[in-house]
């Protein structure tokens, strides 16, 4: 099924997607990586603030390349979640709503999902320059030191990704192989 | 004796970085063609169109094709009767410099792997020079992505596990690498010579071109059987589920010990970029 969302979308809009479903997101999401991840883990317990609010957000784990002058963004696939798994439990448990990533995920972030109402979605691995094209505004808003994992805040416009993992406990690194092997079976 | 000056290297391998990044081999492109075409699955199928459309963009664009644009991995086949005038190491770091930076390519490289500070320009390239007889000098520029470099193992397997336990090893190796990699992935496999040596020889089998087998049949069927056993396993494009695991694998072989098996796989994936010039 396919859906179109916006990053604004209420619990029930992310309650009615599935693993396997295709979504087209537009909106704003925060881009941060291993590096930045460690430092929001950091700053929480220190009591310092985030670099956004964290509450209803969508993370997306890129580190793109440099834009060339005129261009909004360089290549901007997605990195290996699974490094942010120590992190990400805490996030989601603190109202971050939306992971976009590649790859699988630990049980604990599996559960965290399920607990939180979340939902983690695929971009396309390798494939930076697709990715890109739906970037429409990008800037850099903390630890620009960090050079390509400085969190960026991006405008996005019908980002074209997969639901991995739903609120429901669907995963569809499980289901989608398991599904194609029944069909390949029964042919 | 033909002299070399590194101001030659030094822009070969700035050109072949940016190169490297922006366009596939046409033998990946190929492989990547032939399996959307072949691909029963509807979703995989449609991963597989959107992988073929990034190619496009990319061109379009002049935009990397991914994001990873990689560790330089520099290999340089360099005839005994070249002399290189000046410092030959420092020359192909140069051209990395050079060519990540006028490319508007990622730097991904920390100088110590411990304290991680980035070194702003993706040097230093890992380099590996291979002596050949004459007078030619040929460079290639393999780009690595770490998504899947860090699903790459190397094993001390027993003699006595013999082919099977090798293919069952490999096997593995992509199961459990699963969606990590960005597959369909490609393969460079080691088998022989000692711990660090069949290591090199899983990255030297990611030089060879998908579309040519091991020159003995024996490993050109081994590669086969391989092949078809991972495409057997329904993870499918990006983990989703299809037909499409892997694109291609090559076997690099050499003598070992009578008491020893090394095993390696270096996992690549559908992004697997390489580009040569001869100087």
């Amino acid at each position: 099924m396919e859906h179109t969302l916006t990053t604004t979308c209420t619990a029930a809009d992310l309650a009615a997607l599935r693993a396997g479903d295709t979504v087209l997101l537009s909106g704003v999401m925060y881009t941060a990586r291993d590096a930045a991840h460690k430092r929001m883990i950091e700053a929480l317990s220190a009591g310092q603030p985030l670099p956004f609010e964290l509450d209803g957000s969508a993370i997306y784990y890129v580190g793109p390349t440099p834009e060339r002058p005129g261009q909004v963004i360089g290549s901007a696939g997605p990195t290996t979640s699974g490094r942010m798994d120590a992190y990400s439990p805490a996030l989601l448990d603190l109202g971050n709503k939306v992971m976009i990533g590649k790859g699988q995920r630990s049980n604990a972030v599996k559960d965290a999902v399920v607990r939180n109402g979340a939902v983690y979605l695929a971009a396309l691995g390798g494939a930076g320059a697709l990715m890109a094209q739906s970037v429409k505004s990008l800037e850099v808003i903390a630890w620009p030191d960090l050079g390509c994992e400085a969190v960026r805040r991006l405008e996005v416009e019908n980002m074209p990704l997969t639901v991995i993992l739903d609120a429901h406990g669907g995963d569809l690194y499980q289901s989608g192989p398991a599904a194609y092997l029944a069909a390949r079976e029964k042919a | 004796m033909r002299t070399i000056p590194t101001q030659r290297i030094t822009e070969a391998v700035a050109a072949l970085c940016i190169e490297a990044n922006l366009r596939l081999p046409a033998d990946v492109q190929a492989a990547l063609d032939a399996a959307a075409d072949a691909e029963p699955w509807p979703l995989a199928k449609t991963t597989l169109h959107f992988l073929q459309d990034n190619l496009t963009a990319a061109a379009a664009q002049d935009l990397p094709i991914c994001q990873d644009t990689g560790m330089a991995c520099v290999f340089v086949q360099l005839g005994t009767d070249v002399h290189i005038e000046g410092d030959f190491e420092a020359a192909v770091h140069e051209g990395v410099r050079r060519g990540y930076g006028e490319g508007y390519l990622r730097k991904s490289i920390v100088a110590d792997p411990l304290r991680r500070q980035n070194t702003g320009d993706n040097t230093p390239a890992a380099i590996t020079v291979h002596l050949v007889p004459g007078e030619g000098c040929r460079i290639t520029v393999a780009p690595k992505g770490f998504g899947s470099e860090n699903m790459s193992q190397v094993r001390m397997l027993k003699p006595a596990d013999g082919v099977e336990g090798f293919k069952q090893f490999v096997l593995d190796v992509v199961k459990q690498a699963g969606s990590n990699p960005c597959p369909p992935i490609v393969l460079g496999i080691g088998v022989g010579g000692s711990f660090d040596k069949v290591a090199a020889l899983a990255k030297q089998a990611l030089l060879r071109p998908l579309d040519v087998p091991n020159p003995d049949p024996f490993y050109a069927r081994l590669e086969a059987e391989l092949l078809a056993e991972i495409n057997a396993l329904g993870i499918g494009p990006q983990g989703f589920g299809g037909k499409t695991t892997c694109l291609g694998l090559a076997i690099e072989q050499m003598p070992t010990h009578v008491a020893g098996l090394p095993a390696s796989v270096n996992v690549s994936c559908h992004a697997t970029r390489r580009a040569s010039a001869e100087l």
